[in-house]
This record gives C-alpha cells, sequence and structure tokens, in this order.
C-alpha cells in the first residue's frame, strides 16, 4: 500500500500493474516530456469522400485497437452509436475506446460492445447512466482511466493514449476534410476537444451530413489531418445538441448561492481590471455570470478573457465589451456556437491549449477565477465530481482538476441535496484535490480553506456572507440528513482516477450488490 | 410586549407546510419571519401528515434568528386543535389565526394556546399570536381584534379573501384595498403590535412589487407577506434606509449617547431637541440599516 498526498491507499499491485505513481501534489515543476506523432499515409488530391461507414470500419478498424470520438454534439450525437454498430456487425473485438467523454446518449451502445466483447478499455472523462452502474458492477474486465481534459490531451501527446482511428462528426466539411464546427444543421461551436484527436490520430475519419464547397474556411481541421470524409444522413439533433435558448434559473436556493460566489468573486483581491474567469454550464454558474455583469458594471471593471466551455450570458459580455476575449474549448448552447462564428475575439481552442499540464504554458495557467460544482466535498476540501453517493459512477472530471489551478477557485453546491449531503467526511471518490480548492459556497454561507490565510482575510466580513469552518458545513449538513451508513466494495478496482499530470489520485472499487 | 416592538418584520415569507424541500430551505432566505401554512396550501387528506412535517421541522431544522410563524387551519375546521397543540408543542414563535372576524375568536386560541403550553411544559406566555383579517368583518372589528390580547404581536391584511368578500378583486393601483390597509394599519399602531401588508401574487412584475412596496413603507407598514424567496431582496432594498438616514440616526444616537455621559437630561443635536419619537426612529433606522447590511455590528457604514 502507499497512501498519495490526499490519504488514499493506493495497492501497490495497481501501481507496478498499471505503470502509475501516487498523486503527490498540485505543484508539478516544470516536467520534460517527449511528444509522440502519428503516422500519416500520403494522398493526392484523391476524393476522401465515401458514403459508407462500413467500408471505412473494414478498412481501418481492427482487433485490439483504440478508438475514439469527441463529445461536442452531447446528447444530440448521431455518430456514435452509427460508428459502434457497424463495429460490433463486423466482429471486431479487444478495442479501447477512448472518446474524450461519453454522454448519455452512447450509454446503452456501449454497454451493448462491452458485453460483445467489441469494448475491453475505456478512458475518458467521465460517464453516466447505464454505462456508469455497469461498470461499477463489474462490466469490465480492466479499470476505467479516468483523464481530465487536460490530461488526455497530455495523454494523447505524450503517447499514453494512442489514438488509431479517430471518428469525428462535423456539421460541415468539403471534399478534403477542411471543416469546422460552425455552420450547418449541427452546428456546436468550437471543435476543443475534436482537434487533439485530428491532430494525433493515426487516421482521421470525419463524419458529415453538410458536404461544403472547397476549400472550406475557417478550417479548424484541415485536410492534411484527414484520410476521410463520410457521408452520413444527420449527425446529431439540433434540438439536443445544445441547451437551446438559455434560460436563467429560477431556483431561490440556486439564486442564493450565486449571489454568494459573486460576493466572494467581487471581494476577493483578484476583481480588478483585467482579471479572467470560467464559469460552468449549471443554473448557478449561469447566474453567477448575471450577478458578475452587474458588479462589473457598477465598478466599471472589464475582463480580459473567459475561458472553458463558454454558454451564451458569457459571448453576451463579450459584446458588450466587459470581457476582451473568450477562449473557447467548447460551446454548451446554440448562442455561444453562434457568436464564435460571428466574433472574432471568440477564439477556438484546443484542450492542450486549454489545460494541458504537460506543454509550454496552459490558458488555465493564467486563470484568475473559476466556479465549478461537486457531488460531494470533504472536509479537506477535496472535491469529487465522479461518483454518486451510492458509489456508482455518475459523472466525469471534464475541466475540473485543471481549472481549480486558478488562482481562486470556487466550489458552488448545496449543502445538501434531496437527503444527501453533500458536505461530508468521507466521499465515495476523490476528483480534485483539496489543495487546488479556496471556496466552497453553499445557501446557508461559505468555507474558505485555512491554507489561504489572505482570502481568510478578503472574505470573512462580507455582509450576508456567513463563514463557517468547512467541518462547521459537514456538521450541519448531517444535523438535517443524518448519518448515511457506508457503501460498501468489493476489492476490485472498477476505474482509475487520474491527476492532470498522470499520477493516481484514486481507484474506484466494484459496489457489492 | 417590549421584546417584540424592535423586532424587524420586513417579510413574512409563507411556504407551504407539505412541501419537505421548501420547509429545509426556508431558513435560508433572510426572511424576517417563516410562516408554515398548514392551511390553504395543504390539500385536506395532506392535514395530518403537513402537520407532523412542520412539527418534526421545527424540531430539526435551524432557522437562525427568523420568527417562527405558523398558519393554523381555522377554528371551525376539525383540524384547528391538533394543529395548535402540535406547535405549541414544537415551540412555535407565533401561531397566525386565518380568517380572523372578532376579538373573541383570538380569544380564543390564546385559551387553547395557554392550555397548551401547560399540557406540554411550556413557558407561560411564551407563544404569541397573530390575527389575519380576510373580510369586511374583520376591517370593521379590527380594532377589538388588534387589542384582544397580550399575546398580540401583529395584524395582517389578506387581500385575496378580502376582495372577494367585497365583491371586487385586486387591482394593480390598489385603491380596493385603501380602507383595509388604513384601518389594520392604525389598528395595528393603536395597540402597539406590527402591521403585515398582503401578499402580491404577480412574480413577474418586480416593478409592481417594488411600487406597491414603496407604498406600504409610506403607510407605515412593518412589512410584507412573501410567497417566493426572490421577493424577499426587492422589498428589503425598499425598506434600505437612504445614506443621508442612517447619518442623521448615527449622528441622533451619539449626541444621546454624549448626553448621558454628561448626565444631561436634555439632548440636542444641531440646535434641535432630540426628544423621544426622534430617537425611536434613529433607532430603528439604524436596526433597517443593520439587517440591510449598510453598516456593520459596530454601527458603522460599509462604505461598497
Amino acid at each position: 500500500m502507499s497512501k498519495n498526498n490526499v490519504g488514499v491507499d493506493i495497492p501497490d499491485s495497481i501501481l507496478n500493474q498499471y505503470d502509475y505513481k501516487p498523486y503527490a501534489g498540485t505543484k508539478l515543476g516544470n516536467p520534460v516530456s517527449q511528444r509522440v506523432a502519428p503516422t500519416v499515409r500520403a494522398q493526392f488530391g484523391e476524393n476522401k469522400v465515401v458514403d459508407s461507414i462500413a467500408d471505412v470500419v473494414k478498412a481501418e478498424v481492427k482487433d485490439g485497437m483504440t478508438i475514439s470520438f469527441h463529445h461536442h454534439l452531447r446528447e444530440g450525437d448521431q455518430v456514435f452509436n452509427e460508428v459502434m454498430q457497424v463495429i460490433i456487425d463486423q466482429g471486431i473485438k479487444d478495442l479501447t475506446l477512448a472518446p474524450s467523454s461519453l454522454t448519455n446518449v452512447m450509454n446503452d451502445m456501449v454497454v451493448k460492445a462491452i458485453k460483445a466483447g467489441t469494448i475491453t478499455h475505456i478512458t475518458s472523462s467521465g460517464m453516466r447512466g447505464s454505462l456508469g452502474d455497469a461498470v461499477s458492477h463489474g462490466a469490465l474486465k480492466t479499470p476505467v482511466i479516468f483523464r481530465s481534459h487536460g490530461g488526455r490531451a497530455r495523454a494523447i501527446e505524450t503517447g499514453k493514449i494512442k489514438i488509431d482511428v479517430a471518428f469525428l462528426g462535423v456539421p460541415n466539411a468539403d471534399e478534403e476534410g477542411n471543416a469546422n464546427g460552425m455552420t450547418g444543421d449541427a452546428v456546436f461551436g468550437s471543435l476543443g476537444y475534436a482537434l487533439m484527436d485530428a491532430k494525433y490520430a493515426n487516421k482521421v475519419v470525419l463524419l458529415t451530413d453538410n458536404i461544403v464547397a472547397y476549400p472550406n474556411t475557417p478550417a479548424s481541421i484541415n485536410q492534411t489531418q484527414v484520410d476521410y470524409v463520410v457521408k452520413v444522413d444527420q449527425v446529431g439533433d439540433p434540438d439536443k445538441i445544445g441547451s437551446g435558448a438559455t434560460r436563467f434559473t429560477k431556483d431561490p436556493k440556486e439564486l442564493k448561492i450565486a449571489e454568494e460566489v459573486n460576493e466572494v468573486i467581487t471581494h476577493s483581491p483578484y476583481f480588478k481590471n483585467g482579471f479572467s474567469f470560467q464559469t460552468g454550464s449549471g443554473g448557478a454558474a449561469l447566474a453567477v455570470t448575471r450577478y458578475l455583469r452587474q458588479s462589473m458594471l457598477d465598478k466599471g471593471i472589464k475582463a480580459s478573457f473567459a475561458l472553458g466551455g463558454i454558454t451564451k450570458p458569457t459571448t453576451d459580455l463579450l459584446a458588450e465589451g466587459l470581457v476582451n476575449k473568450v477562449m473557447d474549448v467548447q460551446d454548451f448552447d446554440k448562442g455561444a456556437a453562434d457568436s464564435m462564428h460571428t466574433n472574432p475575439a471568440q477564439q477556438e481552442i484546443d484542450a492542450s491549449w486549454y489545460a494541458d499540464p504537460y506543454n509550454k504554458g496552459a490558458m488555465v495557467d493564467k486563470l484568475d477565477v473559476v466556479i465549478l460544482s461537486a457531488l460531494q466535498i470533504d472536509t479537506d476540501f477535496n472535491v469529487n465530481v465522479l461518483t454518486g453517493s451510492d458509489g456508482v459512477i455518475r459523472g466525469a472530471v471534464g475541466g475540473h482538476q485543471d481549472a481549480a489551478t486558478a488562482k481562486l477557485t470556487i466550489i458552488s453546491a448545496p449543502l445538501v441535496r434531496g437527503r444527501l449531503a453533500t458536505i461530508v467526511p468521507k466521499m465515495t471518490s476523490i476528483t480534485t484535490p483539496g489543495e487546488s480548492i479556496d471556496v466552497v459556497a453553499t445557501e446557508i454561507g461559505i468555507a474558505i480553506n485555512p491554507k489561504r490565510q489572505d482570502l481568510i482575510d478578503a472574505l470573512s466580513h462580507i455582509p450576508g456572507v456567513p463563514v463557517y469552518t468547512i467541518q462547521e458545513l459537514a456538521a450541519k449538513a448531517e444535523a438535517i440528513v443524518g448519518k448515511p451508513k457506508e457503501i460498501e466494495y468489493t476489492d476490485r478496482p472498477v476505474a482509475l482516477v487520474e491527476y492532470r499530470d498522470g499520477s493516481l489520485i484514486d481507484v474506484i472499487n466494484q459496489v457489492k450488490d | 410586549m417590549a421584546e417584540t416592538e424592535e423586532r424587524l418584520r420586513r417579510t413574512m415569507m409563507f411556504v407551504p407546510g407539505n412541501n419537505p424541500a421548501m420547509l429545509k430551505d426556508a431558513g435560508i432566505y433572510g426572511a424576517d419571519s417563516i410562516m408554515f401554512d398548514l392551511e390553504d396550501a395543504v390539500s385536506l387528506q395532506e392535514k395530518d401528515a403537513a402537520r407532523d412535517l412542520v412539527y418534526e421541522a421545527l424540531k430539526t431544522v435551524d432557522y437562525g434568528t427568523a420568527e417562527k410563524v405558523v398558519r393554523v387551519n381555522g377554528v371551525d375546521t376539525p383540524f384547528y386543535k391538533d394543529d395548535v397543540r402540535a406547535m405549541v408543542k414544537a415551540g412555535i414563535d407565533v401561531i397566525r389565526l386565518p380568517k380572523t372576524e372578532t376579538a373573541d375568536m383570538i380569544k380564543e386560541l390564546v385559551d387553547d394556546v395557554a392550555a397548551a403550553e401547560t399540557e406540554f411544559g411550556r413557558e407561560e406566555g411564551s407563544t404569541h399570536v397573530m390575527a389575519a383579517i380576510e373580510s369586511a368583518k374583520g376591517v370593521i372589528n379590527a380594532n377589538e381584534i388588534a387589542a384582544a390580547s397580550d399575546r398580540m404581536i401583529g395584524i395582517a391584511l389578506s387581500a385575496e379573501d378580502y376582495t372577494t368578500d367585497m365583491k371586487t378583486h385586486r387591482y394593480p393601483d390598489g385603491r380596493e384595498l385603501e380602507y383595509a390597509r388604513n384601518v389594520i394599519l392604525h389598528a395595528a399602531r393603536a395597540a402597539g403590535i406590527a402591521a403585515f401588508d398582503t401578499v402580491f401574487t404577480n412574480l413577474d412584475d418586480e416593478a409592481g412589487l417594488i411600487r406597491e412596496t414603496k407604498f406600504i413603507h409610506q403607510l407605515g407598514y412593518d412589512g410584507k407577506s412573501v410567497i417566493n424567496p426572490r421577493q424577499i431582496p426587492v422589498i428589503n432594498a425598499v425598506y434600505a434606509p437612504t445614506k443621508a438616514e442612517v447619518q442623521n440616526a448615527q449622528q441622533v444616537i451619539a449626541a444621546i449617547d454624549e448626553a448621558h455621559e454628561k448626565g444631561s437630561g436634555v439632548i440636542s443635536l444641531n440646535g434641535q431637541m432630540v426628544d423621544r419619537p426622534v430617537a425611536l426612529r434613529a433607532q430603528r433606522v439604524m436596526n433597517l440599516a443593520k439587517a440591510s447590511h449598510l453598516v456593520d455590528e459596530e454601527g458603522n457604514y460599509v462604505e461598497e
């Protein structure tokens, strides 16, 4: 057994078998690594357009390979299921599935592919629903590897993930494979995560329902990277790709938390001209953007950039001149995707530029303020965004570990959800180390990481924002919902959770039935 | 009643007694008073369950410094007696009687409350009561109702039932409520208790809420009933004193303190005498300023 830096006991057998070092801290130094390069089969202007997914799969996908997809089409994705069904039908076995993430619409197909022996290994940002349930109950022989978006970029660049064939759905492409995410029926904006696959996969297969005149610009993915362009009927359901018109929450509890988060930001030393921020896509995060806008107007403060997954409220700030640049790795709604098309100050960035800890500098390094969510938070400020209170996988690392390295990391979460405590003495798994978490904001008040005396000084006297210790918040939660029975696990690991540098922060075991 | 006199009652938030999630979170929105509703919000078949739920919530959840009020079912219902007994047992601060029409109804409630205090070993007189006026008869008898008992802390106008009784309905300008609002306010002031204005039901009309709150604030109401937490900051903003009012109040209090130190009986500020009403108003402004986070605990103005 080796204890890592967040106190998790990791069996040496796991460290040896899967070649891991225990997580040692958020300070990474200046690691030196070797980038890998894909193999390239030269082409000279032949038509890359094919009609049949089956032909491409037959030619390129072999037993034991690693295949990848992106999740920019979210719950509207129609590429993944179509391609996987073909692969299953061709009887291909023992594949490693290495998508940027897995959305609910893919769950049943992945479960089916696991049962068929088609998929035997998975690495992803996360998983939910029936797939998370199946994996947590031991559906795979080898553990899933969960990586953050930055961690996946690192793993791809350093060859830990070696993608043989990438299947990438795009809303437009020309016959040679110049493509972007900004026009067409299945528009989703930034191709940020898919750009890694386009750059590093040995074979890149674009799937589109919209072949446009050559040359297609602006080209986010370009023809130098693409082997095939497959014409399909529909890459995605536009109604399910984004959340449509973004509506602000009316939930008074979310509004209360959002208001509190805004108080924390505006009373912090980072709220000054030229500051930078990242918010998520949840109801409270969207509401924070609204409060933050008013504070920026009141104080005459403008931001240098907004980063990460982008929503319309953020692109509205850009249009209003309150934010100078939007650095966009993915878009959560159509408004944000459209803005990327029309506003040159909204820059598409890939996952490496966004968050990779092993490149020559990622944007998260320059981030002042980030608002993140949590399924659970423990009394050392560690955060779990992967497993539910029942120990079952039902979440995603996303950019959580990466963005949490910001100068001010605020976790916005209700003290309790239904009859479950959010702040607990011991979580079902650790995703992001408490060392990188600065403030937890709940509906009853905030807790400040005791390591941040400067923030304790700055935030302890905000009118209407009570400050508690994280232990006090945990006790208050327990007083409401009681003490839950401990979850029982078997000894068998079903998932390994990497920190962004590739060290092992936690091991998720199979739950006992 | 001295201890209730200074309590701020800008907002009294209605919380349905049959909604566990709302009962659990009712304390977080900064309502001055929280009113757990066992009456209109709860259907007949849920009356017992809601009573049990509110009882457990009162025993379990920390509602901070908020005043805890329960609206029991009317005296003419089979639920009334059990409601009163359970809520007194739970240690409720105030029992609100709906559809109050006579002082005798309050006296009957007070007798039932006193009996329950004895039955459950609660301190005698620790449970207060208030009346909701919902009919023409209630308005006519408002003076006697307000003065019916030492346990009375307030009187509220409930405009939905009242306007129906008056053969009208609510209008945006509120002129149909003019008489009732003034009668109830005078009854409250004459009896030395609080006056609560009725709810503003259109949640999407914030401008209308601000307009109506400014009006009842001008009349002299302590505050307003609210049906959604989102209305609380809007109402509090109307009740927040101006910076000039706060500074004036600070000067008045400083002059009082100075006079006390000197042992002087006559207090003056800028050549004007500071008499009791001026002193009381200054104290109220400072209480509001503290609650509005305009001044810190020591009473210093917080510069944003």
